[in-house]
Parts: structure tokens; C-alpha cells; sequence
């Protein structure tokens, strides 16, 4: 390091980055550690502080001390765990006698809401109607995820294949969906598939009549494919980018076929990035809000629409809560299966859940 | 020097050639570069590479040598010509049915595989039975000395490592040729050393041919058994590493091979040179060359003598004198202003050696080579 820099660093950052890494270092611990209440009764014993936030390694010159990083650590864990803690504590509570929020008193009545329903005079039976919820939103998020990750699939090595300008270029172009607002974009869809639309037009001439397009849960499906279409790209192309097109070569110099090459040895580079863009698809397919109602008018149910509408017309709480505690239980274990029975290539992208 | 290959040279290489050598036929292949350039990477290539012969293209880069390599191996195709292995014409096939295997300058291994599962790679395209391909495969990696090393992952292992490894996934086909493209360059001087030794080894070993594409001297006359030197798309001279460095067949040749010297010199006579009015009577065949015709004399630094001044020879005077260990290099600058590199084996005279001192320069006439000016 330069003498020139050290100057630099002194004027606004605590003095780091010096000869004298060690010494220096030890200064900053202990300051820290004072702050930290515990330090005072034993202190050549590692302290709790210590041992999260001190770091085992002298700082090295041009880094921060770890501790620095506490601030942040901070606000992403109340911005990540916080909102789910507060779900899953809801899912628990009783419902108020009147309007929404939660009555501070333990009770599984939400869950079992999920499964069973009182008739009028008390009798509890099995009920089928929110499982079914959860089946159509498994199926649309499951034919979302498979018809994008196909479409994405070639794609994403066709860009790969490009030179890194066009490259450049293609993933601006992917990534300018998310330019506009998520809604005008699905009312957009409304007009390209209803009545008087384009489609319907071009469907007229050809003499097939008119087809009743908007409103259906393949217009739902239609729209789940094309929000999510650029979430299953990304992953899948940034895992090519770094493909070495040499190894092809080589499998096809070995003896290998188009086929063999594209399962065994392309496939197997890209399989971290189609395992994001799996989990990408599907967990928020499986949530998803606003092309069920705006696409599929209402008449497709899915959870997210079901969740909605227990915070807002049906005033329930904690049902709601227990419905996106559900989802998020299943997403999680989706997640560890997904980890326990792929290889590693899996476990990268289980870890990116 | 095995006795099996002093059989192959006796062999008559017509009838290796129709058994399985390799056949270059009018090659051509052209390249438009960025700027709309025609290239022409091979340049009406013929060559003929005999069966079990480690055979190399040297050259420097950009000469076409690896386009070459890769259009027979099937990477590449050709604009237009034929390359046959033996009786069988292999440039139309794709390159997983040419019987022709190559090491490649990044290795190339399969990340995601194991070692062994590379090695096997080739086999299982085959659909050979599992316990065959596993006896394979433990063969090939005995063979390059990783026996214990099945089980590892390539990133685990060192660059020379990778380099075996990729050279028993390619010979565990058997193929009849093998193509080595610039294999041994990302390797540090000792390690390259041992893997020639090794590389010439398994050659001799497997009896496999071998095309060797390189850009090193050294590497090409140490390990050739005949070397194409390559120039802009077409061979310069083919031949045994003793003929291209004592006999080269022009100035590129011999400019591109060891260290040489030009001496301007002019054609005075039937098999008579005259340097700066010295004459020489060289062996090689000039009859062709007009007498008056101008042209250089090439001679190797270790090929000159330097002794006290005499009327009679070349004159010169030393500029610099290096040690070397071996022997003494001295820089010796010619009347004419040739400056020449001379390469003296000890002993040597100090009393005439040394800086500044004007010697007189000898060179024998058979060690001269008349090329183009």
C-alpha cells in the first residue's frame, strides 16, 4: 500500500488499512467491546460480542471490521423474518367478535378451518373446498414453471452463444418487462385477449370464429407464463454465460451426439440456473394475485386471491395468515426436497431459496 | 530408441499409408476476419503422415497449423480438398464418427465428472459393457499415473494432471490418430520437459499416431519424429528434425528453427559462393541458380570458428562475449556490418577472445546453406 492512499483512508474511516494492521484491529475490538455490556467482568474471555461480530482474522488493510456490517445484518432480518414472524404468530390467534385484525389468544382454529367446517348445529365434517384452492394453484404454478423453463431453456443458450455485446444487448431486452408496472402490463394482456382483440381478430379472418379468451384460467396461465418468463431466462442464462463451449467440442471429439452433448454435458452446466428458475416460477406462480383476477376474471381461486380476500371481505385474519403459513411451509419443504434428492447442482439453487 | 520404431521407419511408407495413415489432399480453408478480410488458414495443404509416427506442425501463430488440426478432427470444416485415414475418406464425416481423438490446449474435461467418469465418457458414447469400460479406464489412468486419482474432480487436480487426464480420456478410445493441439503449453518449463519424455513414451507405448501442433522449436525437434514447419497456411518443408535444422529448405525455415546466421553472399561459380569476396564451395546442389545470383549463406552460431586475423578469411570484430555455462555466445561484427552470433564450445583461446579483439571467422563450406536473400 501506497503512502499516498493511507491519508485518504484516515480522513473518513476509522483508522484502518495501516501498517500496523494487527495492533490496530485489537483497538477496534476492544473499543467495540465495551459498548457491548458483558466485556467488563471477564475480559481476557471471549465475550458473546466477540465471538458473532470479532473477527478471528486481523482486519486487512482496506476492509472494514465486521462489526460494521451489525447495522444492515439488522434491517435485513427485520425486513425478511420480521413480516413472517408476524404471519405465522397471527396464524395462531383467534378471530375478534367483529371486524378484521387478531384477538391476542392462542387458538388452531385457522388451521382447522383449513380442513373441516361446522354445520349449523355444531358437527364437524371433512371439507374439501380450500385443499381444491391449493390444487388449482399447484397445477397453474406447476404449468407456469414447466412451459417457462422449456421456453427459457433454448434461450438462454442462444444468448449464451452470442458475443458479449449482443449478450449485453439481450439481457436489457429480457429485463424490460420490468420497466413497466406488473398491472398495466397484465391490463395490456386484457386487451390483447378479449373479445374485440387482436387475437380474436386475427382468429375472425381465419374463419374461426370468435373464442371467449379472457376471463379463463388459460388466460390466467397465459399470463403467469409471460410474468415469470424472464425469472426462469436470467438464472438459466447467467448459469451458461460461464459455459466453455470448448467442452461441447470435446463430447462431440469423444463420440458423443447433439442429444448426448445437450443432456449430458450442456444440461448439466445450466442445471444450477434451471433449478432457480424453477424456484423463481414457481413459488411466486404459486402465490400469484393479480393475473387470476384480472386474467382469469375471478373465476380461477387461487390461494393468493383466497388470502386476499380473508384480510379484506372476509375480515379473517388469522385464516389468512394460516393459508400463507401453509404456503410458505410447502415452498419450504419443495425446497429441502429439492436439496435432499438433487445433486449438487440442486443444492446451489436450494440454497438460493 | 525402441526397436519398435526403428520397424516403423524401415517399413515402406507407401504401405503404411494405405494401411492407416493419414492423408491431406488439397486442403483449403478460408476465414473472413472482422475487417472483411479473406484469411486463408490452410492454403492448399498436402500431407502425407505415416502410420505410428509422432508427427508435428510447428509454426507460429496464426499459420493455420491448428485450423489443420481441427479439420481432422472434424471441428472444422474444410472448403475444399480430402483427408483420408487409410482407404477411408474421413473429412465428410462429423467428428463423432471419425476415428481420430483430440487433447485439447484447455484440456476440456468435464467439469461435473469425476476423473474416471471422463475417461469414460468416450466409452459409454460406444455402449461398451460397465465392467469393460471400468478395466478401460483404470488402464488409461495407470498409463498416464493417476491410477489412485479416479475419484477426483478436475478442478482438484494440477495443470499437468489435467493435461494426463485429458490425454487417457482421449487414448482410451483407441483412436488411429491422435491430435495433440498445443497440449503442453500452459505447462511450466519442468513439468512440459517430463511431459515430453512421457508423451514420446506413450506414443512408442500405444503405437497410436500422433499430429502435435506447437509453436516451440524445442519442443517440435525434440519430440518429432518429422515436423511440417507451417507459414501462413502451407508447409515450408516437411522432414526429420535433423533435416529441417542442418538442411532448411528456405529463410523462413531457417530463420524460424534455432538460431542462425545470413551472410549476403553471390553465386560465383559451379558449387562456389563468394562472402565478401571470400569464397566457398558448398555441397549443396546450386545448379539451378544462375552464376551472379545474389543470395544468403545461412550458417548455425555453433557452426563458426573464430581464430586469430588472417588475410584469407572473413574479418570481424567481437562486441560482446556471454557466458553461458556450457559455452560462450560472442556477438561478432563483420566489416560489412553483419552482426553475427557465434556460439564456441570450450575450450577457447582468451588470448583471441575477448571483447573488441578482430578475429578471423571460418565456416565450413558443408555447413552452409544457400537460401533465398
Amino acid at each position: 500500500m501506497s503512502n499516498t492512499t493511507n491519508p485518504n483512508i484516515k480522513s473518513d474511516k476509522p483508522p484502518i488499512g495501516n501498517d500496523k494492521t494487527g495492533t490496530i484491529a485489537a483497538e477496534t475490538t476492544t473499543v467495540v467491546s465495551k459498548n457491548a455490556t458483558a466485556s467488563k467482568t471477564s475480559a481476557p474471555k471471549e465475550t458473546a460480542w466477540q465471538h458473532w461480530f470479532g473477527s478471528p482474522h486481523e482486519v486487512k488493510p482496506g476492509l472494514l471490521h465486521r462489526a460494521y456490517a451489525v447495522p444492515s445484518i439488522i434491517i435485513g432480518l427485520l425486513f425478511t423474518l420480521g413480516p413472517m414472524c408476524v404471519i405465522v404468530a397471527f396464524s395462531f390467534m383467534s378471530r375478534p367478535d367483529m371486524g378484521g385484525g387478531v384477538k391476542f389468544q392462542f387458538s388452531t382454529d385457522a388451521y382447522e378451518k383449513l380442513l373441516f367446517r361446522h354445520d349449523f348445529f355444531g358437527n364437524r365434517f371433512f371439507d374439501t373446498r380450500y385443499l381444491e384452492v391449493f390444487g388449482t394453484s399447484l397445477w397453474q404454478a406447476l404449468l407456469t414453471t414447466v412451459v417457462c423453463v422449456a421456453l427459457a431453456f433454448p434461450i438462454a443458450l442462444w444468448m449464451s452463444m452470442k458475443s458479449a455485446k449482443t449478450q449485453q444487448i439481450l439481457v436489457l431486452l429480457v429485463t424490460i418487462p420490468f420497466w413497466t408496472n406488473l398491472l398495466v402490463r397484465t391490463y395490456a394482456w386484457m386487451l390483447i385477449l378479449n373479445e374485440n382483440g387482436p387475437i380474436n381478430w386475427a382468429a375472425n379472418l381465419l374463419g374461426l370464429g370468435k373464442q371467449q379468451l379472457l376471463y379463463t384460467s388459460f388466460a390466467s396461465v397465459i399470463g403467469l407464463i409471460y410474468t415469470f418468463l424472464p425469472f426462469a431466462i436470467l438464472p438459466m442464462y447467467s448459469a451458461l454465460s460461464g459455459f466453455d463451449f470448448r467442452l461441447v467440442e470435446a463430447a462431440y471429439d469423444l463420440g458423443a451426439r447433439k442429444l448426448t452433448v445437450m443432456r449430458r454435458v450442456i444440461l448439466r452446466a445450466a442445471m444450477p440456473g434451471v433449478m432457480s428458475g424453477v424456484a423463481l416460477c414457481f413459488i411466486p406462480a404459486f402465490g400469484s394475485y393479480v393475473q387470476p383476477v384480472l386474467l382469469g376474471g375471478g373465476r380461477v381461486l387461487m390461494v393468493g386471491n383466497l388470502i386476499a380476500s380473508q384480510f379484506a371481505e372476509a375480515r379473517n385474519w388469522p385464516f389468512g395468515a394460516a393459508l400463507s403459513t401453509v404456503i410458505l411451509a410447502i415452498t419450504l419443504l419443495g425446497a429441502f426436497l429439492a436439496t435432499a434428492l438433487g445433486g449438487r447442482a440442486s443444492r446451489k439453487a436450494g440454497m438460493t431459496l | 530408441m525402441s526397436a519398435a520404431q526403428k520397424v516403423v521407419v524401415a517399413r515402406d511408407p507407401e504401405v503404411e499409408l494405405r494401411e492407416s495413415g493419414l492423408t491431406i489432399n488439397h486442403a483449403k480453408k478460408t476465414f473472413t476476419s472482422a475487417e472483411g478480410k479473406e484469411v486463408h488458414a490452410i492454403d492448399d495443404v498436402s500431407l502425407a503422415i505415416h502410420k505410428g509416427e509422432f508427427f508435428i506442425l510447428l509454426g507460429p501463430s496464426g499459420c493455420g497449423k491448428t485450423t489443420l488440426l481441427r479439420s481432422i478432427a472434424g471441428l472444422e470444416s474444410l472448403d475444399a480438398g480430402e483427408i483420408y485415414l487409410g482407404d477411408q475418406r474421413i473429412d465428410p464425416l462429423p467428428p463423432y464418427e471419425r476415428p481420430v481423438n483430440t487433447v485439447f490446449q484447455s484440456y476440456a474435461l468435464f467439469p461435473h465428472m469425476t476423473v474416471a467418469q471422463n475417461v469414460a465418457f468416450g466409452l459409454e458414447m460406444e455402449k461398451k459393457p460397465k465392467d469393460e469400460i471400468a478395466k478401460t479406464v483404470q488402464e488409461m489412468l495407470d498409463l498416464v499415473h493417476l491410477g489412485e486419482f479416479g475419484g477426483h474432480k478436475p478442478h482438484q487436480m494440477s495443470g499437468g494432471q489435467q493435461q494426463r487426464v485429458a490425454l487417457a480420456r482421449s487414448l482410451a478410445k483407441r483412436p488411429k490418430v491422435l491430435l495433440l493441439d498445443e497440449s503442453l503449453s500452459a505447462l511450466d518449463f519442468k513439468l512440459r520437459r517430463q511431459m515430453q519424455v512421457e508423451l514420446k513414451r506413450i506414443q512408442r507405448e500405444t503405437g497410436i499416431t500422433f499430429i502435435f501442433v506447437t509453436h516451440d522449436q524445442e519442443e517440435a525437434l525434440s519430440m518429432g519424429d518429422r515436423i511440417a514447419v507451417f507459414s501462413k497456411g502451407r508447409p515450408e518443408q516437411v522432414g526429420t528434425p535433423e533435416q529441417i535444422y542442418n538442411e532448411p529448405a528456405n529463410r523462413f525455415v531457417a530463420d524460424f528453427i534455432g538460431d542462425i546466421n545470413f551472410f549476403d553472399a553471390v553465386k560465383s561459380g559451379d558449387g562456389v559462393i563468394t562472402v565478401e569476396g571470400v569464397p566457398f564451395h558448398v555441397k549443396q546442389d546450386i545448379s539451378n541458380l544462375p552464376d551472379g545470383a545474389e543470395i544468403c549463406a545461412a550458417v548455425r552460431p555453433e557452426r563458426i570458428e573464430l581464430a586469430a586475423p588472417d588475410d584469407t578469411a572473413l574479418q570481424g570484430t567481437v562486441e560482446t562475449v556471454v557466458f553461458m555455462g556450457a559455452d560462450v555466445r560472442c556477438h561478432v561484427r563483420l566489416s560489412d556490418g553483419t552482426l553475427l552470433l557465434v556460439r564456441i564450445s570450450p575450450p577457447f583461446d582468451t588470448s583471441v577472445l575477448y571483447q573488441g579483439a578482430t578475429v578471423s571467422v571460418h565456416v565450413e563450406a558443408a555447413h552452409m546453406r544457400v537460401v533465398e536473400r
